[in-house]
């Protein structure tokens, strides 16, 4: 094809000798790569529907954060660096990779815009941004061959690491800024052969490279380079189109739509059925995920779009103490499953129970639901509805392992887990000594209060807890607040009900307490569980303003009702650890530091893991009652963790927490060495009160007036 | 194969108290929460993975009240195709011979392969299954742990004894098993199953239905009766030990090593 | 006043204790009762245990019966309702053959049947009056039974105590041929033994024992460490089996192992029949459990209303320090 062309003036009728067979690989590459598409999009077709079209401008605000912020990619500096100069360096090709095929058969074809200096600045921006890339396949290459990041490694029971797969699509990419460098090289090399020598001015770049190497190559080899290197771009890019769907880098197509249809309210829990009120949800007659088909097309585009990073897993305490939940896996099994059962050719094969055959029962029931996998996720591949679904899937088909039978039942017929009897849930504000200096009222509707302090379940029952209820209850009555309780009218939260894919039992507790709450009156909401917290927020509907306890606190230190006095003990470092469903599904990390800073004397260190990456400390609701095969106990590695930070006070802002990380500091042996208090209860301890209380030392009960009006 | 378990509705120990009324007489029902007794509803599990594995049906009966079809549709929930209530105000203050002839009653009138019931009530004595079995001249096997359907008629069943001992019996059908609790791990049943079959209906039958009159049921024939409940005078009991946990702790170990607890 | 019987437990030619508990019930019912014994089997272990009987005894009737070598409930119910005369009362043991036996028997011998009893009042006209226990031993009730068909009664074992009287030397009553031809739609096959776990707790004078008060299966340890400590071993109650947090051959109960320690110490076990049932040779018995309504305080010589979970360490130390041993 080349032979004969002598005349360099005709660099352009080297290509043109080969538009036939480039038009055939456009042509067949988008054939291709169309139809690749529209298979992958055919169990979409057949998904669930999954409302993304809402908060259009909201979305594109995630596009502009996490889609071109690449905002969560720093979260792991050196991958983070690493993917934002290739993202960057792809974004900046894009115009480039275009221009180079279309010239293939339309030889002086100049994308619009580009044209000029525009053009050439362009083409020296992007002659860097290739090597920068090509530079960052080699140095990711190396990285996975050679340093191993632990996160990449996959236990085998977890799954396969892809990791060939990986290392193939690299060096592919490596391939494609070689030939386009190739490419450009070559021909800049025989215009410069062609007229005056004109130096290439991006020096050090790639394209550079070629062009030193081929300066005074033959006009036939310059020809056999130009063309190959443009053959080669030409395939590996079509191919790289092709193969992308087949794998982890699928995510290069679809991150953008998985991150404009991304969740928005986080916390909350998806309906069992979109479009389906929960009024009308009789009508559905299986609930929840069971088949693959059962999950939602955005659920399902989440499968196309992870990839692989295995950032949620290394965040993932289930998966850190060893159960059998990877994060990761719950989106790769699933991908992996769709390819196989959706296949390029022939008809989809029959819908299996995705329990029991890619999941285990175990690993499904092993999430504590708290959040740090989709907080970690560049991608925003969301899981907790995941869970939530097949959880649902399994309760609807009676497959709830017996551990958490037992709470259920109590909860339908006692309204708590524990089966304690209803006419006892307020019984902890009779406590003597509590109840001398503080009677709290109970609100119905003709006994009102501006104030409804929502207690929960675990707070009203459990003998330990029962002290941060009275904490609580004393703090609202020092800052005035008129406020009561709903006492033996409360139900639980049903927040872990709902999680655990209880709906109907959690709709019918919700409905319950919506009732009272109603009834009371009450304009606002306080509660010191950040899981009633989360549930009375997200889950209910049409509630007055839900505050935590700390925010309270928070304002009140700030408006000077509340001031605390000096801490006696100097031996003491404190460190707070972050509930999940404070922290990081509702974003509240500021406001029990500042109470506690506001502490004269408290001494105050930070875990590495804190705010937003904090480590559960093992869960609450019902995870309390689950029997997990575990290595060690969540709790155990927090209390471990705030050991090394140097403290030997942890203060926590959630009763689930204090039970798991007062479990964890015995069986860690560190008893003694390490102690925990609830913020409410430290607040109530320190508060600076007129008349100090008589004898009153350390958490024991105060005795005190009760300030305030009620 | 037609499965019959012979179920009943009681008190729930673990989510009760149980204390005397005010009368002494009886103990305190306001505010009792009520489920399936628990070895019946493990047997009603039995006999779903039976069914399921061997084909047939399962039908619940219980003889009682209106208040008992809870426990009928939960069952149902679970899996049971059919719940059956037996009432009538002539059984009322049956014992448990007359619970068991008015079962006995019942199942003469279908054909059943295999009737299950749980081993033993909260507030009963192990007894209606055994009955039942005799008054029918089925063999009977108790405390059965373990069952395996066989070619040709027959079960092996195995029957928890002594020592934490297994027999294995070879059982003809029809009989009748009463069944351990452990056997199984029951599946879950929540509210929305339950709301499922609400409005099934749930067939009744009375005396004049099952051929039976005073002379073999209700207080008239019942030979057996329950008085009372009381709580007994506490007798002398254990020495308690009532400082601080320390001193407890400290008295205990004195206690130990006099008594060669500490070697 | 009807004839009273007793059915005999056996095993390995040796009668049961229940055999002595239940004369002690049969006089409790009639003060001048002379109650006979029934034993069914075969062969020299028949032989045996019937001769062991004539000195508390002064009927024994023996029902020899090749079908009858192992105990099947449903071929003795057969046989004993061919020999038991009628309007008769007989007593078993409240255990899984007794379960077996009873219920079916009262049928066929048209008597009422009173099961786990374990009190008798004595006899008001044709109303024989018996306690029992209901709600896992929460209450107790007043039963009141019509004997005058007769009575079948099952006795909780260790309800009664034998009686010290002079041995008798009774008469051996050979009925086995009137009993026919035993046979039944129930035929035993096997017995298959439990599983020997790695610790024999019937041979440890002291036991740890622990029940549904241990909460869950990471506090095991706890109780482990004070077993150690003592030189003792773990044993449990059922639902602590049940929950699979030990295996079944560390449970004491009826239906599981019996001992004869010389220290039980019982945490978070509330005491029910069928546990306590279990345990034999009246040991020193010490109880913590957080209720103190629990049916155990009133069978242990020593009691502590606590918290297992808190206490178990500190008794752990304690034993520790006193016994001079290095904590691990």
């Amino acid at each position: 094809m080349l032979d004969g062309i002598e005349s360099v003036s005709q660099i352009a009728a080297w290509l043109a000798s080969g538009r036939t067979l480039f038009l055939i690989i456009h042509i067949l590459g988008v054939a291709c790569f169309a139809y690749i598409i529209y298979r992958r999009l055919v169990p979409l077709l057949r998904a669930e529907r999954d409302p993304r079209f809402d908060h259009l401008s909201a979305r594109l605000g995630k596009f502009f954060k996490y889609w071109l912020g690449q905002w969560k990619h720093p979260r792991y500096k050196v991958a983070g660096f690493l993917h934002i100069l290739i993202f960057a360096g792809f974004l900046l090709l894009v115009a480039r990779a275009f221009t180079v095929l279309f010239v293939g058969v339309a030889p002086n074809f100049v994308m619009p815009g580009f044209s000029g200096r525009t053009g050439e600045f362009y083409e020296a921006l992007t002659d860097y941004a290739a090597t920068i890339v090509f530079l960052c396949m080699i140095f990711a290459i190396v990285r996975r061959l050679v340093f191993k990041p632990a996160r990449y490694e996959v236990p085998a029971r977890y799954g396969n690491a892809h990791k060939a797969d990986a290392i193939f699509l690299l060096v592919l990419i490596a391939i494609l800024m070689v030939a386009d460098s190739l490419f450009e090289g070559a021909k800049a090399a025989a215009l410069a052969q062609q007229g005056p020598p004109v130096a290439y001015e991006t020096i050090l770049s790639l394209p550079w490279i070629f062009n030193s190497a081929l300066a005074s190559a033959s006009v036939h080899r310059l020809g056999s380079f130009y063309f190959s290197g443009y053959l080669l771009h030409e395939v590996t890019f079509y191919f790289l189109l092709c193969y992308r769907p087949f794998g982890i880098q699928f995510h290069v197509e679809t991150s953008l739509f998985n991150i404009f249809f991304g969740k928005l309210n986080k916390g909350a829990v998806k309906p069992v059925r979109w479009g389906v009120s929960d009024e009308q949800l009789e009508q559905v007659k299986s609930y929840g995920v069971k088949t693959f088909e059962d999950f939602t097309w955005k659920h399902m585009l989440d499968f196309y779009t992870c990839a692989d990073c295995g950032r949620c897993s290394d965040n993932c305490p289930a998966n850190a103490v060893g159960r059998p939940l990877s994060p990761r896996f719950i989106s790769i099994k699933a991908r992996d499953y769709a390819f196989q059962h959706y296949p390029m050719f022939g008809a989809p094969g029959d819908g299996k129970p995705l329990v029991g055959n890619i999941y285990s029962e175990d690993e499904i029931w092993s999430c504590t639901t708290c959040g740090a996998c989709e907080e970690e996720c560049p991608l925003l591949v969301e899981y907790i509805d995941k869970i939530v679904d097949l959880r649902r899937g399994l309760v609807d088909d009676g497959n709830v392992p017996q551990s958490l039978q037992k709470p259920l039942k109590a909860l339908e017929s006692r309204g708590n887990p524990y089966g304690k009897m209803e006419k006892k849930r307020a019984d902890w504000v009779n406590e003597k000594v509590f109840q001398q200096s503080c009677a709290i009222k109970t609100l119905d509707k003709n006994n009102g209060a501006d104030t409804l302090y929502f207690v929960d379940s675990i707070t009203s029952y459990d003998n330990r807890m029962q002290s941060i209820g009275r904490a609580t209850a004393r703090i609202l009555d020092h800052t005035g607040e008129n406020f009561g309780i709903l006492g033996a009218a409360e139900r639980d939260s049903g927040h872990e009900v709902r999680r655990f894919g209880e709906e109907t039992l959690f709709l019918a507790l919700r409905d319950q307490n919506a009732e009272a709450i109603k009834a009371s009156g009450a304009k606002r909401i306080v509660t010191a569980d950040p899981h009633a917290y989360n549930a009375l927020k997200k889950d209910y509907k049409d509630l007055p303003p839900v505050e935590h306890i700390s925010q309270v606190i928070a304002h009140a230190v700030k408006s000077g009702k509340i001031q605390f006095k000096p801490l006696e003990n100097a031996d003491k470092v404190y460190t707070y650890h972050d509930p999940c469903y404070l922290g990081r599904h509702n974003g509240v990390y500021e406001d029990p530091r500042n109470v506690l800073d506001a502490i004269p004397g408290l001494k105050r260190v930070e875990m590495t893991r804190c705010r937003d990456r904090s480590f559960c400390c093992g869960g609450g609701g019902l995870m309390l009652f689950y029997e997990p095969k575990e290595d060690q106990r969540m709790g155990v590695k927090r209390v471990q963790m705030a050991a090394e930070a140097g403290a030997n006070v942890i203060v926590t802002a959630c009763p689930f927490c204090m039970v798991n990380i007062e479990d964890a500091i015995k069986v860690a042996g560190l008893d003694g060495k390490m102690s925990v208090i609830d913020l409410a209860e430290l607040a109530d301890q320190q508060l600076k009160r007129k008349i100090p209380p008589a004898g009153a030392t350390g958490f024991a009960e105060a005795q005190q007036e009760c300030l305030g009006g009620r | 194969m037609e499965i019959l378990v012979c179920v009943r509705r009681v008190p729930d120990t673990s989510e009760n108290e149980i204390t005397l009324n005010g009368a002494g007489n009886d103990i305190e029902r306001d505010e009792l929460v009520y489920s399936i007794n628990e070895p019946d509803n493990y047997a009603v599990e039995e006999a779903l993975q039976i069914a399921a594995k061997a084909g047939g049906n399962v039908t619940v009966v219980t003889v009682g009240g209106e208040e008992d079809e809870e426990i009928l549709r939960r069952e149902m929930a679970m899996g049971a195709s059919q719940g059956v209530l037996l009432t009538d105000t002539a059984f009322n203050g049956s014992d448990g011979r007359g619970i068991a002839a008015i079962l006995n009653a019942f199942v003469q009138k279908g054909k059943y392969d295999l009737i299950l019931t749980g081993v033993q009530a909260e507030d009963g004595g192990a007894q209606v299954g055994g009955m039942l079995a005799a008054m029918l001249d089925y063999p009977f096997a108790s405390l059965v742990n373990s069952i395996e359907v066989l070619d040709g008629r027959k079960m092996k069943i195995g029957r928890e004894i002594e020592g934490g001992n297994k027999e294995i019996n070879e059982m003809d059908l029809p009989c009748v098993l009463s069944i351990q609790t452990g056997i199984n791990e029951p599946r879950y049943v929540g509210m929305k199953g339950i709301r499922a079959v609400a409005s099934v209906p749930i067939p009744s039958y009375g005396a004049g239905d099952l051929g039976l009159s005073a002379g073999n049921v209700g207080p008239a024939a019942a030979k057996v009766r329950r008085v009372d409940y009381f709580v007994p005078s506490l007798g002398k009991g254990a020495e308690m030990l009532n400082g601080s946990r320390e001193e407890n702790v400290e008295k205990l170990v004195e206690l130990l090593a006099a008594k060669g607890g500490l070697k | 006043m009807a004839r009273i019987f007793t059915y005999i437990m056996h095993r390995g030619g040796v009668p049961d204790d229940t055999a002595f508990e239940l004369t002690a019930a049969a006089k409790k019912i009639d003060a001048a009762a002379i109650p006979t014994a029934l034993v069914t089997g075969w062969g020299q272990e028949l032989e045996s245990v019937c001769n062991a009987l004539r000195a508390a005894y002064a009927e024994v009737w023996k029902i020899g019966n090749e079908a009858l070598a192992h105990p099947n409930a449903e071929l003795i119910r057969k046989a004993l309702a061919k020999v038991v005369p009628p309007a008769s009362i007989v007593l078993a043991p409240h255990e899984h053959f007794g379960i077996d036996l009873a219920p079916g028997l009262s049928i066929k011998l048209d008597s009422p049947y009173v099961p786990d009893v374990l009190g008798i009042e004595g006899v008001e006209g044709s109303a024989l009056k018996v306690i029992r226990q209901e709600f896992g031993g929460q209450v107790s009730a007043h039963v009141r039974c019509d004997i005058s068909s007769g009575a079948v009664m099952t006795i909780r074992p260790g309800a009664f105590k034998p009686i010290e009287s002079n041995p008798l030397s009774g008469s051996i009553v050979d009925k086995s041929s009137e009993v026919g031809p035993l046979t039944s739609g129930r035929r035993y096959l096997q017995t298959i033994a439990a599983e020997a776990g790695e610790v024999d707790i019937t041979k440890h004078a002291i036991l740890v024992s622990i029940g549904r008060g241990i909460q869950e299966k990471d506090n095991v340890g706890i109780a482990q460490e004070l077993a150690d400590v003592l030189g003792a071993a773990v044993s449990c109650s059922r639902p602590v089996v049940d929950a699979k947090w030990l295996e079944k051959s560390r449970q004491v109960g009826s239906s599981g192992k019996t001992v004869k320690p010389k220290v039980y110490l019982a945490f978070g076990i509330s005491g029910s029949f069928q546990h306590l049932a279990g345990i034999k040779g009246n040991p020193f018995i010490v109880a913590v459990n957080k209720n103190p309504k629990a049916p155990i305080f009133q069978v242990a010589d020593v009691g502590i209303v606590d918290d297992l979970l808190e206490f178990l360490p500190e008794l752990t130390n304690k034993v520790r320090d006193t016994r001079g041993i290095a904590a691990k």
